[in-house]
């Protein structure tokens, strides 16, 4: 496409068209407004899509946050209006409130263990070491397992009087056999579950993001006298950022929305003792049929976040998004 | 007005997807003609051997009778059956034939017109049912459903584990239970096997309690005022508190199953636990899920739940309930005959061969020939009253409270007289 390079009448407050750009030598996208036709061809791709979103998306938040607002057994129409009563009512429950402490736990237990022990491995099998590729087929796999498959293989082996942990912790002098029947170590226990399946996936993002550090940055930092430690506390690390910070953000999001697996190992129980947010949704929406209430704790949990996503993605993760939501940034 | 118009417009807009599922099932016609071709869409949650096969023939015979019925059969999983159904009736369309268990899950149901009301349709043969099998299906003084299953709950218990640690003969007093209890685990043996996972076992405990000590009116007068908040239900916690203290539960209750390899039913099956209490359906899951697939065999017995020292309750009420089958608002006309034939004498009479149901026709109980269904059978004959399990009985909220709350109990949370307000809470809002 060898056309002379087009500079639009650039209108004030257009912000597409930063004013401050150097104007020589800088192309400018062609087509970032689109023609009429495109435009055209543009709604009819995004239709269907955009249909399903609207349909699958916004339509059921808007009906739950509709339904937050009743005292509604689900059956007929919603009739009694209750204000906000319903949310009130959840930030008084103390099973809510415990859901909220516990997925606070959950989120740093894994941004503390889970995340790190990722790293640590996938530092680790980028070295040079004899069958890397099936310590990372290994690692990785249990991601592949769906989260029942994951929940109903550990109620197995942690089976209190015939499970292979009882068997080896038996062994060894101790008893794990019952760490999803005690409301102290319950919350452990699931963590450890939620651990042992994704962790192989945070490594390998690592892995493929510490793949992508050209080799003479750390080689540099060595030959000005960096000890290992400090190239990877100063090279390394900071490359890595993006991929952590992504990596902080979909185990956050994973936490807040935490349902098949505890449903499956333990129903939330033993009282209560390992319930999150939306295990409470469901007992309350399908157990109790207080779907009004069970709408509310959905409500919450969307704007939870929604909020935590916002948030983060405007602040923390402002460097790596630009130029992908902001539209400044020069085209490369 | 506004209020109105948006309110529609959402629900519609939430309609939308369970609208399409409408309209596919409405091709199945639905003219009053009994003779025009037309399709009975049926859940039931007999999944398994050994009533699984048998409802397909005798859904088989009945469409040979019927060629223009079609009988779709779609066996459910017990919890996959109450989450699909959730969807379904909320969705405003129900199946045309389905399991339930009547009391309050039923009446909300029928509250919002959603199940047929059968009265003028049965009253022909609905007298050939044992009474107390189908007073959970009668609500407000009309029948909505037809149970093809009564039975009650009580102790199943390991003979030879009771011989072998010196209990001579079955408790008849709360008293000789916690004793049975001492003299088990003195003997190295697990008193009770008990799924707390599912907290419906253990709520048993309580409810029977409540009603051994305060009679079958304080559970009805309960539900009536939304009141627990009584003396007698404290006192069924602090005599559930007793039995607690002893520990008489398998390693690991509090996170166990009912019916999975390490559950209840299990346990006992494998001969672990030397009593569980439980429904009539006990001794068949016990053998299903035991590793032998035989269960405890002739070692198994069963006693009544005992009477407790100065309650008002007599031990001759029984506690439990059945599965029937209620008819969908939408039903096609033949679904109704079809219910009739599936509660013929012979019909049932194959149902209870199974050893899985205990017939709810009288004429077909000489076909009972498990001696322990013998016995169940006999002692609910001779019941001189009857109350629904809890979490049936009463609206859902109010039931899954009482589980909730009996597990906080049995796990030591909660004292009997927090539980009693808790649950009196939840039947207040309700």
């Amino acid at each position: 496409m060898t056309r002379p390079s087009t500079v639009p009448h650039a209108s004030h407050g257009d912000k597409a068209t930063d004013p401050s750009t150097p104007g020589p030598g800088v192309t400018r996208r062609r087509g970032r407004r689109p023609r009429r036709g495109r435009r055209a061809v543009l709604a009819a791709f995004l239709a269907p899509s955009l249909v399903l979103f609207l349909l699958l998306v916004v339509a059921p938040i808007v009906v739950a946050s509709y339904a937050s607002l009743y005292k509604w057994n689900g059956f007929g129409l919603p009739e009694n209006h209750v204000g906000l009563d319903n949310y009130t009512r959840a930030f008084r429950d103390p099973t809510f409130r415990g859901d909220l402490w516990r997925g606070l736990v959950l989120i740093v237990l894994s941004l503390a263990i889970q995340l790190p022990a990722a790293l640590g491995l996938a530092m680790l099998l980028n070295q040079p070491l004899r069958g890397r590729g099936v310590y990372r087929l290994v690692f990785f796999a249990p991601y592949v397992l769906s989260e029942v498959t994951t929940a109903v293989l550990f109620t197995l082996v942690f089976s209190p009087n015939r499970g292979l942990g009882e068997a080896i912790s038996r062994w060894l002098g101790a008893d794990a056999g019952a760490i999803f029947a005690d409301p102290d170590t319950v919350l452990v226990a699931v963590f450890l579950v939620v651990s042992w399946k994704y962790f192989g996936l945070y490594m390998m993002l690592f892995l493929a993001a510490r793949q992508g550090i050209p080799k003479e940055l750390s080689e540099a930092a060595t030959t000005d006298g960096a000890s290992s430690w400090q190239a990877f506390r100063h090279v390394t690390l900071p490359l890595l950022g993006p991929t952590i910070r992504i990596s902080v953000f979909l185990s956050v999001i994973g936490t807040i929305q935490l349902f098949d697996m505890v449903w499956v190992l333990t129903g939330g129980g033993p009282i209560h003792s390992s319930e999150t947010m939306a295990v409470t949704m469901y007992q309350y929406g399908f157990r109790r049929f207080e779907v009004g209430y069970a709408s509310a704790i959905s409500i919450v949990m969307f704007v939870l976040s929604l909020v935590f996503a916002l948030f983060y993605q405007r602040v923390v993760m402002r460097r790596d998004t630009e130029g992908a939501i902001t539209t400044q940034g020069v085209q490369r | 007005m506004t209020a109105h118009l948006s309110r529609r417009t959402l629900l519609g807009l939430a309609g939308a997807g369970a609208g399409a599922y409408l309209l596919a099932g409405c091709g199945d016609g639905k003219s009053d003609d009994p003779d025009a071709p037309q399709a009975v869409n049926w859940w039931h949650i007999q999944n398994t051997e050994p009533m699984l096969p048998v409802w397909a023939a005798m859904a088989r015979d009945y469409q040979g009778a019927h060629p223009n019925v079609t009988v779709e059969i779609q066996p459910l999983e017990n919890e996959a059956f109450k989450a699909k159904l959730t969807t379904a009736t909320q969705a405003g369309s129900p199946p045309d034939l389905f399991q339930s268990w009547g009391g309050g899950v039923l009446k909300q149901q029928v509250d919002a017109g959603l199940v047929k009301d059968l009265t003028d349709d049965v009253r022909p043969w609905i007298g050939g049912l044992l009474p107390a099998a189908v007073q959970p299906f009668t609500i407000d003084g009309k029948i909505y459903g037809v149970p093809f299953d009564v039975g009650m709950v009580g102790f199943w218990y390991n003979k030879d584990l009771f011989a072998s640690a010196g209990v001579a003969a079955a408790p008849t007093t709360w008293a000789g239970v916690l004793d049975a209890v001492r003299r088990l685990k003195a003997a190295g043996t697990v008193p009770i096997a008990l799924a707390g996972k599912e907290k419906w076992p253990a709520h048993y405990y309580w409810a029977y309690l409540a009603m051994r000590i305060g009679g079958l009116g304080a559970l009805q007068q309960a539900a009536k005022d939304h009141n627990f908040d009584t003396p007698d239900f404290v006192a069924a916690g602090d005599r559930l508190k007793e039995l607690v203290d002893l520990q008489p539960f398998q390693k690991g209750f509090l996170g166990a199953d009912y019916s999975s390899p390490d559950g209840q039913a299990a346990t006992m099956g494998n001969g672990r636990a030397a009593m569980e209490l439980m429904g009539q359906w006990a001794p068949s899951v016990q053998a299903s899920s035991s590793t032998s697939k035989k269960g405890l065999g002739d070692k198994l017995g069963f006693f009544p739940f005992p009477a407790v020292d100065g309650g008002k309750g007599a031990a001759s009420e029984a506690f439990g309930g059945g599965n029937g089958f209620v008819v969908g608002k939408d039903a096609p006309t033949a679904t109704v005959d079809f219910l009739k034939a599936l509660l013929t004498a012979d019909n049932q009479r194959r149902a209870a061969r199974t050893g899985a149901v205990l017939p709810t026709v009288r004429d077909a109980t000489d076909a009972i020939s498990d001696p322990n269904n013998k016995i169940v059978s006999e002692t609910l004959a001779s019941a001189t009253g009857f109350q629904l399990y809890l979490d049936q009985a009463y609206p859902p909220a109010v039931g899954q409270q009482v589980n909730d709350s009996v597990a906080e109990l049995i796990a030591g949370s909660k004292t009997p007289g927090q539980i009693v307000k808790d649950i009196t809470t939840v039947a207040k809002s309700q």
